[in-house]
């Protein structure tokens, strides 16, 4: 037998070795799998229905924008700015007290899902804000020469002009929260994270944690590959 | 009927020294601008023409003075009214300024949609109109940019609007795209009886369209005059053509 083939027997027999694990624990994977998609699912919820508006807001009300207000522009940017700036573990914990007021519970998936939105509404609005201040000038111009008003300026001109933008910066707020939700497992949120740490990291079974690291690359190489391809196919301008 | 009276505006520009204060883009204007005129606004860049265009549909405020849009002072409205207003003015840009990602179609419908309008045949008897009916449905990014400016005309004329701002409208364009425009504007006059404001820096497109001119200069209006039509133009069918005859 030549040197190549027994290498490559031995990472046939890793591969096979993983698969046994993974069997071995079939239903607690799937689980923490749907317990993952319900956080992002919620979180990302929050970000398309807050996250947005508050971002738009934002471009509108800040200094030389729009409709300049400096007010809400400053109460807006510090909520981004503090979201993002407190370490997410603490914000976590932090956050529990209300959290339990809010829900009635801070323990389990969908109370996890609480501080995962305020990140995820956060960085989110940030990026709205950011994409939007990428559309010409003259587009605002225009709108504003066809009477149009400020509501009419956002879906009829800002949104489709800025489309493929947004979409880009949802796939990667999108990713973010798959990153965030790993350490959910603290407030017993459970999902794909907790279940490397639990089963593979705590009882020694290495294989299982990197197979649930090689879970998650494919898994956000596919959201990622999903995000280009609807952004580019939405996206009319000069390539 | 545009009256302009005693109109000034100036910026403030930020800084210190010598780039900081006011900077004056328009001092002490008078004008009047009759109905169903083509006038055109010559003057270098930075002369403050643009300005001038844009306090017209008050894109701009002036800082003081008036304003008068047949008899309507846009300055004294709530800001409802004004936006009703402007609707019965339309504008063309140097860059076109179409939306990227609407189809020709799209974009000419876009100011009935903002009136909660859908009136398609008006669309394309107004991209008949310039003569692009048959590229309705293609994206700006596939269009050349006599093109693009011919939909961003009809776009501006589809509310069929008594006024045309046109803010150097061929600036952006070659000889044989500019005559296109050009004649475009000419038949939007002819037959629309739609009075056209015409800012340009290049004389040869004034000379060759407008009734009157004004000329600025730093902001300050100083001259009115009766445009004398150049002898017609010869017609060429393309730029290849055009070039060929100039040059030989």
């Amino acid at each position: 037998m030549s040197g190549q083939e027994a290498a490559g027997q031995g990472v046939l027999g890793r591969l096979d070795e993983l698969g046994a694990s993974l069997s071995a624990y079939r239903g607690e994977m799937l689980q923490s799998i749907a317990e993952t998609g319900v956080m992002l699912g919620n979180s990302l919820l929050a970000a398309v229905l807050l996250g947005l508006p508050m971002g738009t807001w934002m471009y509108l009300s800040r200094k030389n924008g729009p409709q300049p207000r400096t007010g809400v522009y400053a109460l807006l940017n510090g909520y981004v700015n503090v979201v993002r700036s407190v370490p997410f573990l603490l914000f976590v914990v932090a956050l529990i007290p209300f959290t339990r007021w809010m829900l009635g519970t801070s323990f389990g998936t969908t109370a996890a899902s609480v501080p995962l939105a305020f990140v995820a509404v956060a960085l989110y609005a940030r990026w709205v804000e950011q994409t939007l201040l990428d559309v010409p000038r003259q587009t605002v111009e225009l709108a504003d020469s066809l009477g149009a008003s400020t509501l009419q300026l956002v879906t009829r001109f800002l949104y489709p002009e800025a489309r493929s933008g947004l979409v880009l910066s949802l796939t990667t707020v999108t990713i973010s929260m798959v990153s965030y939700s790993t350490i959910m497992g603290v407030v017993g949120g459970g999902g794909v994270g907790d279940f490397a740490i639990r089963y593979g990291y705590q009882t020694y079974e290495y294989e299982v944690m990197y197979a649930t690291i090689l879970i998650m690359i494919v898994v956000v190489m596919a959201i990622q590959g999903l995000g280009t391809w609807t952004s580019r196919r939405i996206d009319r301008r000069l390539r | 009927m545009i009256e302009l009276q005693q109109v000034t505006k100036s910026y403030r520009r930020r800084g210190t020294g010598r780039r900081g204060g006011e900077v004056h883009a328009l001092r002490g204007i008078d004008l009047t601008i009759r109905d169903e005129e083509m006038f055109g606004i010559v003057g270098e860049s930075g002369s403050g023409k643009s300005s001038l265009l844009r306090l017209i549909n008050h894109l701009e405020a002036p800082t003081s003075g008036r304003v008068l849009v047949d008899g309507v002072d846009l300055a004294q409205l709530s800001p409802r009214a004004r936006r009703a207003q402007r609707r019965r003015i339309g504008m063309v840009f140097q860059q076109f300024n179409l939306l990227a990602n609407k189809t020709a179609f799209d974009n000419v419908a876009l100011p009935l949609r903002l009136q909660r309008r859908r009136e398609r045949e008006r669309v394309m008897q107004m991209l008949d109109f310039v003569n692009m009916a048959d590229r309705a449905h293609q994206h700006p990014s596939l269009l050349s940019g006599g093109e693009k400016q011919r939909v961003a005309i009809a776009r501006a004329l589809v509310t069929d609007p008594g006024i045309l701002l046109c803010d150097e409208p061929t600036s952006a364009l070659d000889d044989h795209h500019t005559e296109e425009v050009m004649d475009i504007l000419g038949q939007v006059r002819r037959e629309l009886r739609t009075t056209i404001v015409l800012v340009s820096h290049e004389l040869d497109v004034v000379k060759a369209s407008c009734d009157r001119a004004a000329v600025l200069e730093r902001g300050r209006l100083t001259a009115v005059t009766d445009v004398v039509a150049p002898p017609p133009r010869q017609a060429f069918s393309s730029y290849a053509e055009r070039a060929q005859r100039y040059l030989a």
